[in-house]
């Protein structure tokens, strides 16, 4: 079939930036990878990418393709084009981190990002003779986490990180998951403190673009949602993010709907003036919006607040909903 | 340009690398790495099935079973001492791995489960369902994020080396170019550990990962280093066609089937006791006859996972799983998985005693790139892990003690202009017609057909022929990349020339050995011959350029050669 690539090219010695176009004859069945490897080799040999293993478990070729972070070995060109063979794949290094030379990216963000979270088990006590007794299902969970090839896709793609480079972003957290529930780790309570900091777990906006891009079903988002929800049982609430899922779930357990009056101070602090104030714009466009119904000034859990009707019903999915939690495995014996 | 100073200098970042530099740390070394690709990139990925464990607990089992095992899959050609090694100081690096955090599949009880592996007479293989290689090497690589590992260890990402500086007969690091801008710098060192992997890419097609090249060896050989066995190329039984992306020995070992066309399990004739488990090296050449015979679809045999069911195929083979759906549209809890053999793992390597040192003082070897010899003619899955742990550790437990309180004089900076005059060279030829890739295909395409499954001394020799022939054309060629910040288009060159020198030692050791044995099987010698061939072939360039065919025996302490079945 014929194949059409339109390549994003940027070379740093020279400080040119620009679109290199190719057409090539392959067979049906090749990857984008297979297609950009015929580029180099036999008609552009200064085209530069990273790629190695050609089966998913390196992790070198992610690059942006028609848009979205992709594994270039796990992208079938047939499926690229949809039968459409005019159809002119567009291929760009990754986002979020500066580009070295065409398809190659600067990583270091990446891994410094990941060694931040201490992203290795830190098990206390003398060392067990024989193996560390442990759960299959534990360790059947972390394989999936393991599984993460660290591609970069998903903070390539990460709308978080866009606007705050702070953010730990996802492949880092997902690892961060993998320390924190391994039932060998000791230290899943300062995990979680620290997590819980700014940058950390609560900064993501669970727009799930980690989960759709990731190429090894790893699941970022899910991962930092689990630990989200190991914080909090673990009482670790003196956050923003915490006390604002925490104001939200009140809310909704005691009037059924969102007391949009009580979210800001509920979850900055209700003595945070200064944060609340930064907030005084946003509040009154609410209430222009007529956004802010005044019916629900009194906080949720008052005498009097607002109640919608069908409150048991509410209850009742709340309560079903709580029971949804996902068991953390536990070591059963240190040593055997 | 600089030079950089260290105690140990680990090439590669693999297992056997990581293995040894974190061990020389440990140890109190002075440690760098210097790895052509980020290390969780390393080829060691691919393992996918497991490792083996003699000697670790009940699962292990007991680890004279295990060196028993090896040895006769070996076809008695590896060494005793060194597998002895292997098997009894095995297990505690398995062990060392699951405190280290790898999260091996366990039993109902939390022990650590095992699963069956070819050539082995029972379960004894540990596993991270089908991505044990990956599990294993991304806990490695956590252990070098601790900060005071990362602080302390100097990392040469992306650097690609280019030769290994020797002075006065020691080896004293090597000279790379930094990938990201194209400068060469000597890195030296008191002692020098390749740790490299494979040469899997001389062959097309081949399992291996594309950076597989023979680096290390190659580097070894023209430094003037014995290099041994060469001609012990394993091809696995289960590889994809076309692209040859291995399907794990660990399907079988869960069960799965190999099928003809007429749908007989066709191992019954071939090794009726361990069937589709029998030895890598047994299962190739049955599936190949099979093939010859013309009981094949289309060039390939059929791996039969239908009857494991889903569950264990989505719990125990997921990777496999996502491999044959990706890349050949193919449900394997539904349908048969065409397979046929393909070049996997070179058994031979750079020479080195059971401490990983070579005769060169100052060089050490572990890994694939390494020949201790523990593999010999043909090496048992789940060993290869093992023998990068093992041996990655033991090559750093020795070179620490040999270093310290050694001095050497200083290398100067003049040591790198042999190989910027190489590098030069290659920027400034022409670009003449000819692509390096298409030399590489060549080369490739033509080391399958004639230094293959089955050898005959008429290809063998017409292969010699052809890699004068692409030798030629390789001093002619140019690239067309000719800048300095991710040459590719260059390193691709460098390698090839790598990859032609182990092309030549395969091929020149194959027509040497006229006998069969393990992977190496000559039409024209069809047996075993123990008073002839029970002995390794080392080659080793000499000074004046030409090479020294040399022999050494077999070690043997344990287990007289008896004849090998299955």
């Amino acid at each position: 079939m014929k194949v059409k690539l339109k390549v994003k090219r940027s070379n740093p010695e020279t400080g040119d930036s620009s679109y290199s176009k190719y057409e090539i004859e392959t067979e049906n069945s090749v990857t984008l990878l297979d297609a950009l490897i015929q580029v180099r080799e036999y008609e552009d040999g200064t085209l530069a990418l990273r790629c190695s293993c050609r089966s998913a478990i390196c992790g070198s070729c992610s690059m942006r393709v028609d848009g979205r972070a992709r594994l270039a070995c796990r992208a079938k060109v047939i499926a690229l084009t949809r039968d459409n063979p005019e159809h002119e794949i567009v291929v760009e290094p990754m986002g979020n981190m500066p580009v070295i030379k065409d398809l190659v990216n600067d990583m270091e963000s990446f891994w410094s990002k990941m060694r931040q979270v201490d992203p290795y088990i830190k098990p206390e006590g003398p060392t067990p003779e024989a193996e560390f007794r442990v759960p299959n299902e534990a360790m059947i969970d972390l394989t999936h986490v393991m599984n993460c090839i660290m591609c970069g896709a998903c903070v390539s793609d990460c709308t978080v990180l866009e606007v705050d480079k702070n953010f730990i972003a996802p492949a880092a957290l997902a690892k961060a998951y993998r320390a924190t529930a391994d039932p060998r780790d000791d230290h899943e309570h300062d995990r979680l403190e620290k997590l819980s900091e700014y940058g950390g777990i609560w900064d993501c906006t669970r727009c799930n673009m980690c989960v759709e891009v990731c190429p090894k079903g790893v699941a970022p988002m899910n991962r930092i949602m689990q630990l989200r929800e190991m914080a909090l049982e673990a009482g670790i609430k003196g956050n923003a993010g915490a006390r604002h899922t925490g104001i939200f779930t009140k809310s909704i357990e005691d009037g059924g709907r969102l007391n949009e009056i009580w979210m800001v101070p509920g979850s900055v602090g209700m003595f945070n003036v200064p944060r609340m104030m930064k907030e005084m714009p946003g509040a009154l466009k609410m209430l222009r919006a007529g956004k802010l119904p005044i019916g629900q000034v009194i906080p949720p859990g008052f005498p009097g607040s607002h109640k919608m009707h069908g409150m048991d019903r509410v209850r009742n999915v709340v309560r079903k909903s709580a029971s949804l939690k996902p068991v953390k495995a536990e070591v059963k014996a240190h040593d055997a | 340009m600089a030079v950089y100073e260290h105690d140990v200098l680990v090439i590669g970042g693999g297992l056997a690398g990581m293995r040894a530099a974190l061990r020389a740390q440990e140890l109190g070394a002075d440690v760098a790495m210097v790895s052509k690709v980020h290390p969780v990139r390393s080829h060691s990925n691919a393992a996918q099935g497991g490792i083996n464990g003699p000697g670790l607990g009940e699962g292990g089992g007991p680890w004279e079973e295990h060196f028993f095992e090896t040895t006769k899959a070996s076809d008695y050609l590896g060494d005793q001492d060194a597998i002895e090694i292997l098997a009894r100081e095995g297990g505690k690096e398995v062990l060392q791995c699951e405190h280290w955090g790898v999260v091996f599949s366990r039993k109902d009880d939390g022990q650590m489960a095992v699963r069956r592996f070819g050539g082995m007479g029972k379960a004894r293989t540990f596993f991270v369902g089908a991505i044990t290689g990956q599990a294993i090497l991304h806990v490695l690589y956590e252990q070098l994020m601790k900060p005071a590992v990362h602080d302390a260890m100097r990392m040469y990402e992306e650097w690609f080396v280019t030769s290994l500086i020797v002075d006065e007969g020691v080896c004293r690091g090597a000279v790379a170019m930094n990938i990201r801008t194209g400068e060469l710098h000597a890195i030296t060192a008191k002692a020098t550990i390749i740790a490299t992997g494979g040469l899997g890419r001389v062959y097309e097609p081949s399992t291996n990962a594309l950076i597989c090249t023979g680096d290390g060896i190659a580097q070894a050989y023209r430094a003037g280093a014995p290099i041994m066995d060469m001609e012990m190329v394993q091809i696995h039984p289960t590889t994809l066609k076309g692209s040859g992306v291995l399907i794990t020995e660990g399907a079988r070992g869960e069960g799965a089937y190999l099928l003809n066309k007429d749908g007989e399990r066709f191992m019954e004739k071939y090794a009726p006791k361990m069937m589709e488990l029998a030895s890598r090296d047994v299962v190739s050449r049955a599936e190949q006859m099979e093939i010859d015979a013309g009981r094949a679809v289309d060039g390939c045999v059929y791996l039969d996972m239908r009857h494991l069911g889903e569950d264990v195929i989505k719990e125990k083979l997921e990777e496999i799983y996502e491999i044959a759906r990706d890349l050949v549209n193919i449900d394997i809890a539904k349908e048969l998985l065409p397979v046929l053999p393909g070049v996997h793992y070179i058994m031979g390597g750079v020479k080195t005693d059971i401490d990983g040192l070579t005769p060169m003082p100052g060089l050490y070897s572990a890994g694939e790139a390494a020949c201790v010899s523990v593999h010999g003619a043909n090496r048992v899955g789940a060993n290869s892990l093992l023998d990068t742990l093992v041996f990655g550790r033991r090559a750093a437990e020795h070179a620490v003690p040999w270093m310290q309180g050694k001095t050497f004089k200083p290398i100067p900076e003049s040591v790198v202009e042999n190989d910027r005059k190489m590098i030069r060279g290659i920027l400034d030829r022409p670009t003449n017609g000819d692509r390096v890739a298409k030399i590489r295909r060549d080369m490739g395409v033509s080391m399958s057909a004639n230094v293959g499954l089955f050898r005959s001394p008429d290809k063998l020799v017409a292969q010699q022929g052809e890699l004068k022939t692409l030798r030629e054309r390789y001093d002619k060629v140019g690239v067309e990349d000719k800048g300095s910040v991710f040459n590719t288009d260059l390193l691709f060159h460098i390698e090839l020339g790598y990859m032609l020198d182990c092309a030549d030692m395969i091929a020149t050791s194959a027509i040497e050995r006229k006998e069969s044995r393990g992977a190496h099987t000559r039409l024209d010698f069809p047996n075993r011959d123990d008073e002839n061939w029970l002995k390794h072939i080392v080659l080793t360039k000499q000074p004046d350029g030409s090479e020294k065919m040399t022999y050494i025996p077999v070690t043997i302490t344990e287990f007289q050669p008896e004849e090998r079945k299955y």
